[in-house]
């Protein structure tokens, strides 16, 4: 069997801490091939080996059986290795031909030609069936399109083996599925794919074999047909990974949370949630399953007091809260995991034990008469490191340096030491790896049994059926539907998020 | 290398270059670089008397600094610290020619009506921001024009009829002190030092001390998470171009209490506002920092005015000797990469 690239026994050191010991890499001609680990595992600095940023320590990288040195990217991209980043590299003010042409400019007397340039977008778009509009500006396409031109990008500069870094994180369902249809194109089209991911069910639909590493160990690889989700996860962790997360029946008490036809509009002035209606109770769970765009983040930006609304009540424990400040629904006893940790959640220059008293720092005892007081600020923030397992160096490090998981864990460990009645949490578990998800699923369900209402918003259909006791569904800003996640299918959520069954689930209401 | 001797290292080595570049430039302009450095040490350090100008010279520079520095810590440029500082030193001067009180009273009430004036003239710019969203960088240099032709016609036709001066303040309002003078030497040493050693104090202790500080931090480096934390994101713009400005108008009060002991009108503006700005971005924006870096230009623009008269050089060539070690602390950047580069070797 011809291998493309092999990538034989590396090791890479960083200043003493090995991110990669003895790691084997071998991809076949024509196979998507995929690199699993946690956040963290070292996925990223072989990658970054293979592509020429760093050099490896020990062992070796022969291209097409030939030993190789790639010292640079430039020699990668002669190599035909191309990248897909997580973070697209695009300008956004530039089009999508301008884009891909960056830095091999197609010029004749000077000018570039860009109606060359564009005919060859075409046809390479064609060809891989990438459907993009050339002349479209970066900013006014979607992520999704915008991926399709970091691909795009490296199939104009020759590229053979692609490599996608977490290509799905960012991508809605829908888009999803056309990824693994490109990929699937691109590999009958000749090409080999290496697919950076910690989701089983992507690997499992489209790879042929997977290498796992962990804690900068070469696990080892194994052929996808011959395994399941359960062995990769295990692999992956270095333990048994429960994915149905042991939960016992719920005992919901009075309602905690109690939203009337409310209205939010978008910065746009468009009304995005239109007469709301849903309620929490003490010791349930409810997960709002919804696709992206249907009022979620305004809905809860509007209950928290980030954004104002138009019209409607949210009452807490029978307190009236809507367009109430932050600060006043926080202290009525709401916490919040925000959808987006880096905007909302945390303040990246401070330490992260600063982060951790964001809401509390003007409370005893992390301040006296407005003088903060570090050592306890500190001192609380050490226990909520230790309880919530956040891996950091130290309780001084700034925010900005940990990785995501740990982010996240930092925040829920916040937001759950301030011991609330209702716990919002949106997208808790966005980006992050089976053990990190795994302990944060474990952390919601501890709060429910402790008789505080959770309101989850997730994209994630398995999770939304792992973790609620009742799901609402959201559509165009109301929602249509509660099911109970043991009575359904996630085909009949998914049909009720699109609104199918929307007349009917709307006189059921009505009866 | 640690970041901290880094962060000292790094103004340091822009000043060295600065004075390198200086050099060249005397030497090719066809002056002594020599003589003309001797003579600017000589300048600031020569004598006591020079020693006690150098001190007033950067009095104002450390309040100028730190207002900049304080809006830069809370996210804010603020450019009106020249207007802030004109309005500053109207109101100290107008109070100290306009009442006669006992000095206990009249001294602080003179600094207090400067603080106030540099506050209140900040205060528009931080309400446009946190309101309309209007940008403080431009709302605040149209204010320093606002300040300047305000401030002489207020000079002109309020406090004198058709003068150019608003005429001595009372001694009881003075920062002055014979005491002061006397040991340099009679220069114009006053106690206003005293007063900017203060707010250096009362800057670091406010930000990093206060829950007040943790939120303008908080505010200065993300705005949706200081929101999403309950804190009040406009009240805070607001508060914090209003501290910077009283640090400003503070500085306002050393020139018209102290160095000059009046108000005239002006042609353009003084230069120490802006000053404040390249005093604030050598001392990387901390109360410490700006404090040295105050020394470093006042020292620069005392030492400077000896260098004509002892070594023939224009004192424009100290202006851009000055302009120089701000570029290289701009610019700071590649000596950072630098040293990162040379700390590297060493871990090797």
């Amino acid at each position: 069997m011809e291998y493309v690239i092999e990538m034989l026994n590396i090791r890479k050191e960083f200043n003493g801490f090995v991110a990669n010991d003895n790691i084997t890499l071998q991809l076949k001609k024509g196979e998507i091939h995929a690199l699993l680990g946690e956040n963290g595992a070292g996925k990223s600095t072989l990658m970054n080996v293979l592509f020429g940023l760093y050099q490896p320590e020990q062992g070796e990288i022969r291209v097409k059986g030939k030993p190789v040195n790639i010292s640079n990217p430039n020699i990668a991209n002669d190599l035909g290795i191309g990248m897909v980043h997580q973070h697209f590299m695009l300008v956004d003010t530039f089009t999508v031909t301008e884009n891909i042409i960056l830095g091999r400019e197609i010029t004749s007397a000077g000018k570039i030609d860009i109606k060359k340039a564009e005919q060859q977008v075409r046809e390479i778009s064609e060809r891989y069936g990438l459907a993009v509009d050339p002349q479209a500006k970066i900013s006014d396409i979607s992520v999704g399109m915008q991926q399709r031109v970091e691909i795009l990008k490296t199939l104009y500069r020759g590229a053979e083996i692609l490599i996608f870094d977490e290509p799905s994180a960012v991508l809605t369902p829908q888009e999803i599925k056309e990824l693994i249809q490109i990929m699937k194109t691109l590999i009958k089209e000749g090409k080999s794919i290496i697919l950076i991911t910690h989701k089983l069910k992507e690997i499992m639909e489209v790879s042929d074999r997977c290498t796992v590493i962990r804690k900068g160990k070469g696990i080892g690889t194994v052929n996808v047909s011959e395994t399941n989700p359960n062995e990769l996860a295990s692999l992956m962790v270095g333990r048994e990974v429960v994915f149905k997360t042991d939960k016992k029946e719920g005992t919901p008490k009075q309602e905690v949370l109690e939203i009337k036809d409310l209205v939010v509009k978008d910065p746009r002035g468009v009304t995005v949630v239109n007469g709301l209606n849903l309620t929490v109770r003490a010791g349930e769970i409810v997960g709002i399953a919804g696709v992206d765009g249907n009022g979620q983040s305004e809905f809860i930006e509007a209950i928290t007091g980030l954004r104002k609304a138009e019209s409607g009540s949210v009452k807490l424990n029978g307190k009236e809260l809507v367009n109430h400040t932050p600060r006043q629904i926080t202290d009525s006893g709401v916490a919040h995991i925000p959808q987006d940790r880096h905007k909302h959640g945390l303040v990246l220059n401070f330490p992260i034990g600063e982060n951790m008293v964001l809401q509390t720092y003007n409370k005893r005892p992390f301040s006296k008469n407005g003088i903060l007081n570090f050592s306890e600020i500190y001192k609380k923030a050490k226990t909520l490191i230790s309880e919530f397992d956040v891996r950091t160096p130290s309780e001084y490090t700034l925010a900005r340096a940990l990785s995501g998981g740990n982010q996240q864990k930092a925040i829920i460990g916040r937001e759950i030491d301030r011991n609330p009645d209702l716990l919002i949490a949106a997208q808790p578990t966005r980006g992050l790896d089976v053990g990190a998800i795994e302990f944060i699923h474990k952390r919601l369900i501890e709060q429910r049994d402790h008789g505080k209402g959770v309101l989850l918003v997730s994209f994630e259909l398995d999770e939304i059926m792992n973790v609620s006791d009742r799901i609402a569904v959201i559509y165009e800003g109301r929602i249509v539907a509660i099911v109970n996640p043991k009575e359904t299918t996630e085909q009949e959520l998914g049909l009720l998020m699109a609104g199918s069954n929307r007349k009917e689930a709307g006189e059921q209401s009505h009866v | 290398m640690s970041k901290r001797f880094k962060s000292i290292l790094t103004p340091i080595i822009a000043v060295l270059l600065g004075i390198i570049v200086g050099t060249i430039i005397m030497l090719v302009s066809g002056y002594n670089p020599v003589a003309a450095f001797t003579a600017l040490w000589n300048g600031a350090f020569g004598e006591v008397y020079y020693l006690g100008e150098v001190v007033r010279q950067f009095t104002p520079y450390i309040l100028a600094g730190l207002a900049v520095a304080f809006a830069f810590r809370v996210g804010l440029f603020n450019i009106g610290v020249e207007g802030q500082f004109l309005v500053g030193w109207l109101a100290a001067v107008w109070v100290g020619v306009a009442f006669d009180l006992p000095r206990v009273i009249h001294l602080p009430l003179a600094i207090l009506a400067a603080i106030v004036a540099g506050a209140l003239w900040a205060f528009i710019p931080g309400l446009l921001k946190a309101r309309f969203r209007v940008h403080e960088v431009i709302v605040t240099i149209m204010m320093n024009y606002v300040a300047l032709h305000v401030s002489n016609y207020l000079i002109r036709n309020v406090i004198t009829n058709h003068g150019d001066n608003s005429g001595p303040i009372h001694k009881s309002a003075t920062l002055r002190s014979p005491w002061l003078e006397s040991i340099t030497d009679y220069s114009r040493l006053h106690w206003g030092i005293l007063l900017a050693i203060i707010s250096c104090f009362i800057m670091w202790f406010l930000l990093e001390r206060t829950t007040r500080g943790f939120e303008l931090r908080s505010v200065g480096f993300n705005q949706h998470a200081a929101q999403y934390a309950g804190m009040n994101v406009n009240k805070n713009i607001i508060l914090s171009m209003v501290i910077s400005g009283a640090f400003a108008g503070l500085a306002g009060a050393m020139e018209g209490l102290g160095t000059f002991e009046y108000a005239a009108v002006k042609g353009g503006f003084s230069g120490v506002g802006f000053d404040g700005i390249a005093v604030a971005l050598l001392g990387g924006n901390t109360a410490l920092g700006v404090f040295f870096s105050a020394i470093l230009f006042g020292v620069l623009k005392v030492g400077a005015l000896n260098m004509p008269l002892e070594a023939g050089v224009p004192n424009e060539l100290v202006d851009i000797i000055i302009a120089l070690i701000v570029f290289f602390v701009a610019s700071s950047y590649f000596i950072r990469v630098f040293l990162d580069r040379i700390s590297k070797k060493e871990v090797k």
